[in-house]
């Protein structure tokens, strides 16, 4: 098994939430480059369809694992034995999450904790592991899927909003610890991508394709970046968003 | 930010009628019967490229296939491709064309579903060899909206295999099918373009040509001594080993709706001469790519756009080689005399390998296909003519290039709907389908 550095596709990857349409279609770049796949989602027929495909597309391996990420207890024994099945790990794609309904997290604090729990507690247990694992190994990546609505609260989601922004500075964090020991950290923020989480809105100019960000995924972890938007315009988007003063914020409808 | 519904509309490639519908993108094969029934009829939709309202269903739902695009399983050594049915050609040739393979038919766009092209049994430039797309499938698992789904092949549930083929998306949901791919050694296509001048030369040149692919680019608005001329153009898979590598994506895309007027007989027929002489000499040999062999207007994407917002119609018509050109030459007079233009205009002599499918298309004779801007009037007049002589000299025409046919003349191209209908979902419909049951009106 070939180890991977800078500058080559990583060989050994483990997918946390791999039925995502954002991780799906990451993967297919790496399976086509021959990499060897642990997949992990909930539900086995989307599974098995994910796994065929990225073994049709030229995967080496890969094996799918049924569970519910939101159980962090079984969260080291499942990361123990998955990176055992692949002889090690190069890259950890951490794409897991809800969107949760906004009204509903107001009205009721059950379904705010669910959005949190899923998308920030579940992540910080996976990436604790991962952390602590790359960091004695003193190689590897862990790619997160954040969102740009992390950067900053708007009344349309902010609940979603603020499991992704307690994500962005965990992960600055993180990155922060295990840079010196080699290990890459990559946020990754996509703006509006055409996929089952965003079917509830209307598609326009600004959604992309998941092939597309998927593509933009694939550069930035080649690439071994710290934060990335994508598409990249969404650099410049959330730049403009985050500079407007609060007293004219708090003002706006977004 | 996040404005929800309502869903955007879906238009036919052909962009009429303009019909209202809810779009429903489904991501997985599991995904159908839908979560929450819905009240409407339901259409399975692909990627839009048939012309007229096959795809289309007034106030219905349209179950949206193009996420469902899983390559599920492929046999290098048989070239047998299992993918879900919302898989695109332009998928499949990106992931075949590296690896040796090439479609066993293709249309004149690779932006279509394998489940699209199953539901139209869509032919391409080697119908005279391979017959239809259909004659490829070699399984497919048909989903109803009752819940049930059966496997069908020529095997298994032989008589859903032969009613889903040509079925036009009316008899269940495709969720995977396996077709066979075939193998080739290069990207290239040994091409060959020859002139003719009138329908006696391009017969004799489909007589005589061995190619495997073979079709003609007709010039409807010349009369006099240029009536009837083209280039009739055929390729081969080349032979010698060459590069096999995955096509570049289209950079261009036609920007915006050209005003309506912007395509009429002066600029067509100055578009037809420029096309025409174009090839120097009369007859042109080479290697050339097998996108501009098989894909030369999908270079620009939304190439539609060219016909302006009330958007284009087709015609294509197969008649019987007995009566061979007679029927040709009175189609095409009446397009001559119209004035109407049409610059992407087609002819192409079909074989007689037989469709699998029920209502398929493709029969042995002569096929002509055209489009027209829309002109309402004149425009339909036309089509009904063009229709009439169809119907007199026995042939038929192709549902899914149509927008216009009457249900007196789909019934008596099509003789079997009564006994197709029995496999149609009861819920499930399509704009086309009521219009040629007699239950919706033609709008005028």
């Amino acid at each position: 098994m070939t180890n991977s550095g800078a500058g080559t596709s990583p060989r050994r990857v483990l997918a946390l939430g791999a039925t995502s349409a954002i991780a799906e279609a990451t993967l297919r770049l790496l399976a086509e480059q021959g990499a060897n796949f642990v997949l992990v989602a909930r539900s086995e027929p989307k599974l098995a369809a994910v796994r065929d495909d990225l073994l049709t597309r030229g995967a080496t391996a890969a094996i799918g694992y049924v569970s519910d990420l939101n159980e962090t207890e079984s969260h080291a024994a499942m990361l123990a034995e998955a990176t055992a099945a692949l002889g090690g790990l190069d890259l950890a794609l951490v794409a897991h999450g809800i969107q949760g309904d906004q009204a509903e997290a107001e009205r009721e604090y059950a379904v705010a904790e669910a959005i949190l729990r899923t998308n920030f507690l579940s992540a910080v247990s996976l990436i604790g592991w991962l952390a602590n694992y790359f960091e004695a190994q003193r190689r590897g990546t862990i790619a997160v899927i954040s969102s740009v609505a992390g950067d900053r609260g708007r009344k349309s989601n902010y609940v979603y909003g603020a499991s992704k922004g307690g994500l962005n500075v965990f992960l600055d964090g993180v990155r922060n610890r295990v840079d010196r020991a080699g290990v890459n950290v990559l946020t990754i923020k996509p703006g509006f991508v055409a996929t089952p989480m965003t079917a509830h809105l209307s598609r326009n100019a600004l959604f992309a394709a998941p092939g597309q960000v998927a593509r933009g995924i694939a550069r930035a972890i080649e690439k071994r970046k710290d934060v990335v938007y994508v598409p990249g315009f969404w650099r410049w988007i959330m730049l403009i968003v985050r500079m407007i003063p609060e007293p004219v914020f708090k003002k706006m409808n977004l | 930010m996040g404005k929800a519904k309502p869903r955007p509309g879906f238009e036919s490639w052909g962009r009429y009628p303009k019909l209202q519908a809810d779009v429903v993108p489904l991501h997985w094969t599991t995904d159908f019967p839908l979560a929450k029934a819905p009240a409407a009829r339901q259409l399975p939709v692909g990627l839009g490229r048939s012309y007229g309202d096959v795809c289309l269903l007034e106030n219905g739902t349209l179950l949206a296939t193009p996420e469902m695009d899983r390559l599920l399983h492929f046999n290098e050594a048989t070239g047998v491709l299992r993918c879900e049915a919302g898989a695109s050609l332009k998928e499949i040739l990106d992931f075949a064309m590296p690896r040796g393979f090439f479609l066993p038919v293709t249309p004149g766009t690779k932006y279509v579903t394998v489940g699209g092209a199953i539901a139209n049994d869509i032919h391409g430039k080697n119908h005279h060899v391979a017959g239809t797309f259909g004659r490829h499938v070699l399984r497919f698992e048909l989903a109803r909206s009752d819940g049930s789904r059966v496997v069908c092949s020529p095997v298994e549930n032989p008589e859903w295999f032969a009613a889903t083929i040509g079925g036009m998306g009316l008899t269940g949901l495709m969720t995977w099918a396996e077709i066979r791919l075939r193998p080739i050694v290069s990207r290239l296509i040994d091409y060959r373009g020859v002139k003719f001048h009138g329908l006696a030369e391009f017969l004799d040149l489909s007589r005589t040509a061995a190619s495997e692919y073979t079709v003609s680019w007709i010039d409807c608005l010349s009369t006099g001594k240029n009536f009837a001329r083209g280039i009739f153009m055929q390729g081969d898979h080349a032979e010698i080993p060459g590069p096999l590598r995955r096509s570049r994506e289209p950079k261009l895309t036609f920007p915006f709706d050209l005003p309506q007027l912007a395509l009429n007989r002066y600029s067509v027929a100055t578009f037809n001469a420029f096309y025409y002489h174009r090839q120097r000499g009369n007859e042109k040999t080479g290697p050339v790519d097998y996108e501009p062999f098989f894909y030369p207007l999908d270079a620009v994407l939304k190439w539609n756009r060219m016909y302006g917002k009330a958007g284009l119609l087709q015609f294509q018509c197969v008649l019987p080689r007995e009566q061979d050109e007679h029927g040709v030459v009175e189609v095409l007079k009446a397009i001559t005399a119209s004035g109407l233009a049409s610059f992407l205009a087609v002819i192409k002599v079909f074989g007689d390998v037989p469709s699998p499918g029920m209502m398929s298309f493709p029969a042995p004779g002569i096929t002509l296909a055209l489009d027209f801007p829309i002109r309402r009037e004149a425009s339909f007049d036309l089509l009904e003519r063009l229709a009439r002589i169809t119907l007199e000299h026995g042939g038929r025409m192709y549902p899914a290039k149509d927008a216009r046919m009457t249900p007196e003349q789909f019934q008596a191209f099509y003789p079997q709907w009564q006994e197709f209908a029995r496999y149609v979902d009861p819920g499930f419909d399509s704009a086309f389908w009521q219009r040629v049951t007699g239950r919706r009106p033609l709008d005028d």
